[in-house]
């Protein structure tokens, strides 16, 4: 799904998508280089924020830096009719950081249902995997936990590209 | 760095909501009990140290236009060093993760299209002579926030 955004959506999101400033007014310190009021900018930031474009506003916390050293991708072959209403009792755990259902690639790979968790140990991930195997209880029929062993690539998502083809567009 | 109470209530309170206003540190640091000034130094520091990766709006690319897929395959640990390089080179690659499993590489790529993505998956797929197993998100459920530290 994609909200409409324009070409100044798309600058603000370039000013700001590897962060905001540190200084007390950090929405007018985006506004001002690009000849907007502080105002707009926080206008149109909320509106992204209401259409789901802005997830959120605050801090990402770096998990191994704060001793969760054990990020595992958990994921869970779970019957269909129930997997949907059973994803969002998912991500509702406390420990889960991510939960999306995506398509099972037969015979290599039979889940569907995909949740990052974070422990500070492998024992302590190994706890919420049971929890969340309660939770899923007969509707799961398989699962598996594929632990991170290490970044090999990491540079975010950007939109540089898609920003310069929207403004041509527009 | 050792956190005190201070980063620790910063790290459990601020994970999302932070104000839009014209003075939002001002407005979070009132919650928090200090001051704007301290809150803002605070967080230079925990970013500094890479206790934070970043602090500001999270998008969603989702919903910018763009699509990003998941994808995993399964190298050959003679082969490794090759397809890491091969993957990190394709500009729609955005993250790559090593996993313990048969399925051992773990990458997202993300453009304007499908078909771009697609089109990266075909290189990787053409170059290494591996399949990349394609995961496309079918749908996303509601995750709380709440790393409590």
């Amino acid at each position: 799904m994609s909200a409409s955004l324009d070409v100044i959506d798309r600058q603000i999101i370039l000013a700001t998508q590897s962060g905001l400033p540190l200084v007390p007014e950090p929405y007018r310190a985006v506004a001002e280089p690009l000849g907007l009021s502080a105002e707009e900018v926080i206008q149109r930031l909320a509106r992204m924020q209401e259409t789901g474009v802005v997830r959120r506003i605050g801090i990402v916390p770096n998990h191994y830096a704060l001793g969760y050293q054990a990020n595992g991708m958990t994921v869970w072959d779970v019957v269909d009719t129930e997997v949907d209403a059973l994803g969002e009792q998912v991500g509702r755990l406390a420990f889960v950081s991510h939960c999306y259902r995506r398509p099972r690639r037969l015979p290599a790979w039979p889940y569907n249902l995909f949740a990052m968790v974070h422990g500070r140990d492998r024992d302590e991930a190994a706890d919420y995997v049971a929890e969340i195997a309660d939770l899923l209880g007969l509707a799961c029929r398989g699962r598996d936990i594929l632990y991170s062993r290490g970044i090999l690539k990491k540079t975010g998502l950007r939109i540089g590209r898609l920003a310069t083809i929207g403004e041509h567009h527009v | 760095m050792p956190l005190d109470a201070v980063d620790r209530r910063i790290i459990n309170a601020m994970q999302g909501g932070f104000p839009l206003c014209a003075r939002p540190f001002r407005e979070a640091a009132a919650n928090l009990g200090i001051s704007e000034g301290r809150l803002i130094t605070r967080l230079k520091r925990l970013l500094h140290d890479r206790t934070l990766t970043r602090f500001g709006p999270l998008f969603n690319a989702d919903r910018m236009g763009g699509t990003n897929v998941l994808a995993a395959m399964s190298v050959p640990e003679a082969d490794w060093n090759d397809v890491v390089n091969l993957v990190d080179a394709q500009p729609e690659v955005a993250h790559n993760y090593r996993r313990e499993h048969v399925l051992n590489m773990w990458f997202v790529a993300g453009a304007e299209t499908a078909e771009q993505v697609e089109a990266a998956f075909l290189r990787i797929e053409s170059a290494s002579g591996l399949e990349v197993l394609r995961f496309p998100k079918e749908r996303e459920y509601f995750v709380e926030l709440k790393l409590e530290v």
